[in-house]
């Protein structure tokens, strides 16, 4: 089955990576917060 | 079944971005790496009729530790029953199975905390979602390998480490939550199994949604196989049936269950052993800190030595794990007797780092071994070394411990045999991995090579 042509946007890509990065990036800030506990 | 899920309709057209597969494999592992966040569950289910302390008819903590072992053993034992599957289904089909069952786990635990059964609980959560977690850890490896033939090791890396993330999200997430939906005459934990469930099944659907196959003609731009270059990489594809009768996977499994072993134990015991080595200088708060850092070393190992094993080949990279794995532990008995915290962090930090490293290469160097043809289901079958891992790192950490403690050796020793074990397990490890070399053609599929 030949698959059709589907162009993926630029848009489409960024909010891919928005949708998954922004709660990891706000888990690795917890995770550091409190790693720094260790220096503290 | 709708066509949606069908493998035809899953093989993207001209023009998809390979760019969009990261995401939706992230959008997976992090949602199951939850599972290393389970322990932020222990205390408060140890007191659900209690609420302030345990009552006598609470749950006790070894009853509640088995809720993560047996997700973690279904884990491995389904990624192995279920791994055909999800190689002939494409991982549209498996990524909503996964996220069907991994909520439902949370669904019917919930109501198991609700009726305080722990029966449904370990039904709910280690059933039902270790089922979910084998089937959603393997899903999206053969894809990522497929839509990356020139970095295999980066692209499943990605995604590995998302698992290693997961608990970095699911941590915190019960906290807040917990701290939300509690009143005067319950803990919230139920409520919050039930929204984390909901939570985690939107994202894991929109992971399905967006992944797709590559064409079986697809092949990034300039992309020119590295195959010639180097002995260790076939050409050929081995069938998940005769793969599992190789001495190649044996030693995989070997080098797999090794590597895990030596850091899992580490891992689970960390907080109470930098205590007992360094008394009086590490307090709890500090020792929860060391727990966040290594946490972090074991998501970032999984991108960083997965990357470099495609430079410097899955070989050398296991080879560089266990040898320096094995003078690190070595190492870890005299930092503590220099009383040096910033040297023992530092050689853990490092450790853990390949523990990750030795989960996120693992996928390459199979498909370097067997192809990419089953290279899924032969992954899966691999992870019933993570199984017995699972059991034996631990096992071997706090009975020994026990052990020595028994026999009269002062808290901060009670490690060193412990240290030394790991090295020695290393060194089998290092040994397997010495014997890998390519599989005899006779186990190939076809004769001619077949480069996907």
């Amino acid at each position: 089955m030949a698959a059709k042509p589907q162009k993926s946007s630029p848009l489409l890509i960024v909010l891919a990576w928005a949708i998954v990065g922004i709660p990891w990036i706000w888990g690795i800030t917890q995770t550091l917060k409190n790693a720094a506990k260790l220096f503290g | 079944m709708p066509s949606f899920f069908d493998r035809g309709s899953q093989i993207a057209g001209p023009g998809f971005s390979r760019w969009l597969v990261p995401p939706a494999a992230l959008a997976i592992h992090l949602c199951i790496g939850q599972a290393y966040a389970f322990s932020v569950f222990n205390l408060p289910m140890s007191k659900l009729i209690g609420l302030t302390k345990p009552a006598p008819d609470d749950w006790t903590i070894p009853q509640l530790g088995w809720i993560f072992s047996i997700a973690i053993a279904v884990l491995g034992l389904s990624a192995a029953f279920f791994g055909r599957w999800v190689e002939s289904g494409g991982p549209r089909r498996a990524m909503f199975t996964s996220a069907c069952f991994f909520a439902a786990g949370f669904a019917v635990a919930a109501f198991g905390i609700q009726l305080h059964n722990i029966w449904i609980v370990y039904f709910g959560y280690g059933v039902l979602g270790g089922v979910g977690l084998g089937i959603g850890y393997i899903s999206p490896v053969s894809t990522l390998i497929k839509w990356f033939p020139d970095r295999p090791g980066m692209a499943t890396g990605m995604a590995i480490m998302g698992f290693g993330g997961g608990a970095m999200i699911g941590s915190p997430l019960a906290v807040l939550l917990m701290k939300y939906y509690a009143t005067s005459a319950s803990l919230g934990v139920a409520e919050t199994f039930l929204t984390m469930g909901v939570l985690y099944f939107v994202l894991m659907l929109f992971g399905a949604f967006i992944v797709r196959l590559p064409a079986d003609d697809w092949a990034p731009a300039g992309y020119v196989p590295r195959v010639a270059a180097n002995r260790m990489i076939t050409a050929g594809h081995v069938p998940v049936e005769a793969a599992t009768g190789t001495r190649q996977f044996w030693l995989l499994w070997l080098v797999l269950c090794m590597n895990v072993t030596a850091g899992i134990g580490v891992l689970g015991q960390a907080s109470p052993m930098i205590q007992e080595m360094f008394p009086g200088r590490v307090s709890a708060v500090a020792a929860s800190g060391f727990v966040g850092l290594l946490s972090l070393f074991n998501m970032a190992g999984r991108f960083v030595w997965s990357s470099t094993s495609d430079y410097i080949g899955r070989r050398n990279t296991y080879m560089v794990f266990f040898v320096l794995g094995i003078v690190l532990y070595a190492a870890v008995p005299t930092t503590g007797h220099m009383g040096s915290v910033a040297l023992f962090v530092a050689a853990y930090a490092v450790i853990l780092s390949m523990y990750g490293g030795g989960f996120a290469t693992i996928p390459a160097y199979l498909k370097d071994t067997f192809g990419t043809m089953h290279v899924g289901a032969i992954h899966g079958r691999l992870l019933t070394a993570w199984s017995v891992a699972g059991v034996l790192g631990p096992v071997l950490v706090n009975y020994i411990r026990d052990y020595q403690l028994a026999h009269g050796v002062a808290k901060t020793d009670a490690y060193t045999v412990t240290m030394y074990l790991m090295a020695a397990l290393l060194a089998v490890g290092l040994a397997a991995n010495w014997l890998m070399t390519p599989v005899d053609k006779r186990h190939h599929y076809r004769a001619e090579p077949v480069e996907a």
